[in-house]
Order: C-alpha cells, then sequence, then structure tokens
C-alpha cells in the first residue's frame, strides 16, 4: 500500500462516468496567497497595450519553472514552492496515484489569466470556445488534468465552462466549437483552494470575466508512465455477484457503482447516451483489470455469440 | 436591408419534436452577441418549438449508417438542425 488516501470506487466510477472529480477549497490559505505571490501584482490595464504583451509579462515575471515535457513529475517543482506542496498534499497525492497511477509524467503546465473587459481595448470580451485539449486522443488510457482556482471565483469573473461525461468522444480540440451551450455544463465557481481533476478528453473552455477583477487558474497536465490499472483503493472495491434488474423495476436500486456508471447526462442523445454506458463499462474494465465486468448487462448481450462458442 | 440570425438546434433523436441537448445563436444583425457558455437553459424545448416560434429550418443532419468496427466510436453531437430568421434592420 502506499499509504496515501486512495480515491474510493465510488469516486473512481464518479471519474469514470462523468470524467472529473471536484474539491472544494481543500488547499490552505497559506499555499493559495504563495501561489499567488509568486504570479506578482497583475498590473491594470494600459491604455493601447496589446493583451498579449500584458500576459507575456505575467509568464515572465511568474516565479514559476519554465519545464520541458516529459520529465517525471516528482523533479518539475521546487521543494517548498506553492504547486510543490500542493501536489504533496496526501489528497492530491493519494488522487494523482489513483488516477494515473506511480511515478507519473509532467506534460506541460499553463497559467490562465483571464481579464476583464478594460484589459480589452479594441477587442472584444468573449468566452473562449469550447474544446477538448491536446489533439485527437483514440487511446483507452487518459491523462489526467488538474486545475487550481488560487482565489475565490465569482458567476461574474466567468470560471472553467466544463460538460460532464464528454471524455469519452473523439474529437478533433475545438472542431466542436460550434456548441455554444450544452445541457448540464457546469462553470467553476468556487472558493479559494479548489481543484478541478479532470479526465483528458472532457470537453471545457473559459468563460469570459465580466468582473472588474482578473481571473487566474493554474493547470498542469498530467502522463501516466506505468499502470492506471488497479491503482485505488481496492478495498471499496465490492464484487459483483450477479446483475441488477433492468428496466423493469419496482423502485429506485441503492447505490453502487453500476448505478453511478449507468447515471445519463442531461445532455446525452438517446441512442448514443447507451454507447456512453457501453464506453464507461470498458474503461472501468480497464482501470479495473476485470474484461469480464458488465452494468446493466450492455456487453453481456452483445459478447453473447453462441455460434462463435 | 435583411440580415441572417441563425439558430444551431441539437436533439436529442433525429425526429424535430424530441428534446434539445445543445444549442448555438448566431445574430448577424449585431444586436447581441452570443457566446460560449452563455445561457445554461436552451431557448427551445424541442426543434418544433423553434419552428412554431417562426423560425425557418434550412438544414439538418443526415442519418449515416455505422462503420464497420466504428459502432461504439462517439465523436459530435449527432441531430444538428440549423434555423434561420431574416430581420430587417435599418440601412
Amino acid at each position: 500500500m502506499s499509504g496515501l488516501p486512495l480515491l474510493s470506487a465510488e469516486q473512481m466510477a464518479s471519474f469514470v462516468a462523468r470524467g472529473f472529480l471536484r474539491f472544494d477549497a481543500v488547499v490552505p490559505d497559506e499555499i493559495n496567497q504563495q501561489f499567488m505571490d509568486a504570479i506578482g501584482e497583475i498590473a491594470p490595464a494600459v491604455p493601447g497595450q496589446k493583451l498579449r504583451r500584458t500576459y507575456g509579462e505575467i509568464l515572465a515575471r511568474a516565479d514559476i519553472p519554465q519545464v520541458g515535457a516529459g520529465k517525471p513529475l516528482s523533479g518539475t517543482y521546487p521543494q517548498g514552492s506553492a504547486i510543490n506542496r500542493l501536489l504533496n498534499l496526501p489528497l492530491v497525492a493519494g488522487a494523482i496515484r489513483s488516477l494515473v497511477g506511480e511515478a507519473p509524467v509532467f506534460d506541460h503546465h499553463f497559467l490562465h489569466v483571464t481579464f476583464p473587459p478594460a484589459y480589452h481595448e479594441g477587442g472584444e470580451s468573449v468566452s473562449q470556445h469550447t474544446h477538448q485539449d491536446s489533439t485527437i486522443d483514440p487511446r483507452q488510457a487518459f491523462d489526467l488534468q488538474i486545475m487550481y482556482y488560487p482565489h475565490k471565483v465569482t458567476r461574474p469573473m466567468g470560471g472553467t465552462r466544463f460538460v460532464p461525461g464528454t471524455h469519452l468522444r473523439k474529437v478533433s480540440e475545438v472542431a466542436l466549437g460550434r456548441y455554444q451551450n450544452i445541457r448540464g455544463q457546469q462553470h467553476m465557481v468556487c472558493e479559494a483552494g479548489t481543484l478541478l481533476f479532470l479526465h483528458s478528453g472532457i470537453w471545457h473552455g473559459g468563460g469570459v470575466n465580466l468582473s472588474d477583477e482578473t481571473r487566474t487558474m493554474f493547470k498542469v497536465r498530467i502522463n501516466p508512465s506505468r499502470t492506471q490499472v488497479r491503482q485505488f483503493d481496492l478495498e471499496t472495491l465490492k464484487p459483483q455477484t450477479e446483475q441488477r434488474p433492468i428496466f423493469y423495476l419496482k423502485g429506485p436500486l441503492p447505490p453502487s457503482v453500476e448505478q453511478t456508471l449507468m447515471t445519463p447526462e442531461s445532455w446525452f442523445e438517446q441512442d448514443t447516451g447507451r454507447l456512453e454506458f457501453v464506453n464507461r463499462i470498458q474503461l472501468w474494465r480497464y482501470l479495473t483489470d476485470d474484461p469480464t465486468y458488465d452494468a446493466d448487462y450492455w456487453l453481456t448481450r452483445l459478447e453473447n455469440n453462441p455460434a462463435m462458442a | 436591408m435583411q440580415r441572417q440570425k441563425v439558430l444551431v438546434l441539437y436533439l436529442a433523436n433525429s425526429a424535430l419534436d424530441s428534446p434539445v441537448v445543445a444549442w448555438a445563436v448566431y445574430d448577424g444583425t449585431g444586436s447581441t452577441r452570443t457566446m460560449a457558455g452563455d445561457q445554461d437553459e436552451p431557448p427551445f424545448a424541442t426543434g418544433l418549438a423553434a419552428l412554431k416560434a417562426g423560425w425557418r429550418l434550412f438544414q439538418a443532419a443526415q442519418i449515416l449508417p455505422h462503420t464497420r468496427g466504428q459502432e461504439f466510436e462517439l465523436s459530435y453531437l449527432k441531430y444538428e438542425f440549423f434555423f434561420e430568421q431574416l430581420v430587417e434592420i435599418d440601412a
């Protein structure tokens, strides 16, 4: 055992189904303040100055290292720095271990600063188009993206927008930018020290900042380097003894991994929502190393091929 | 002079009277500026409701067969319907 507080089977099932785990106000204020100090004061809007230049000055000045991709995460941030301390919080280290396994690798990080309208002289204050990060990713494996909110985010400040349950769709970055709004979309309005752990496939975008305060979010992308399989708290994984009854139910079924995996999102199309269930079951099989696992008989039915027996 | 307003609805299945699951509005008159994440509730419950409100359908997604071996691959939203309104504006 790692000794870390690993994610439970229920938390893992929720991540598999919805593509995120949210932890509100879990980073101590002292680390939040240390991080904000590392960024430094963000200068007021300068008339005539391009926003790109303002942003470039912030990135250059911030006490955040420029790091090559593909290095061990453990050596990425100096001991005692805010992000190093954050990554070593037991909750954070346990979640990373559960989701991407031992010896994770640093992919990239970025300081997202979203500016109030006063900074957009001659331009427009608009939200970022919804997109999936990186590029088309056909893997069953996934990367982890940690979004860190070092200060309180109010609704007028925008917040990261994301759509639960979109992470298993294979799309090409911002090709989906046409979809302005999707049922069930969430906006990260939160207290300081909140963390959002995202499957790398989740659809998301930065919300427009209509307040008079700058909004800051720090993102770290982490790759697995060994196995992602059976890294969570296996003591919480109950053996499946039989399939649940389906369709004809006399009342609600009790909470379970299956119940979590089979809960649809409000944006699901009626037919492809069932394919989402199939894909969730496949991801659960991968993470639990159980090629016979099923929920609500979706794959058992499809894999029943007597002529091949 | 006329300008086009475009409404894009994504429905739960290929029927126009099925529920809206996603949507977008692009306003060629310039009187409104819509953008990603600006509305958490859809402007219409169904595509049919948009027709009843006077929006004109001009394009609907085809229903395509599934490629063998890729039946479970999901990507973009499937049931896309484009509507328009022509709006008079001052010259």
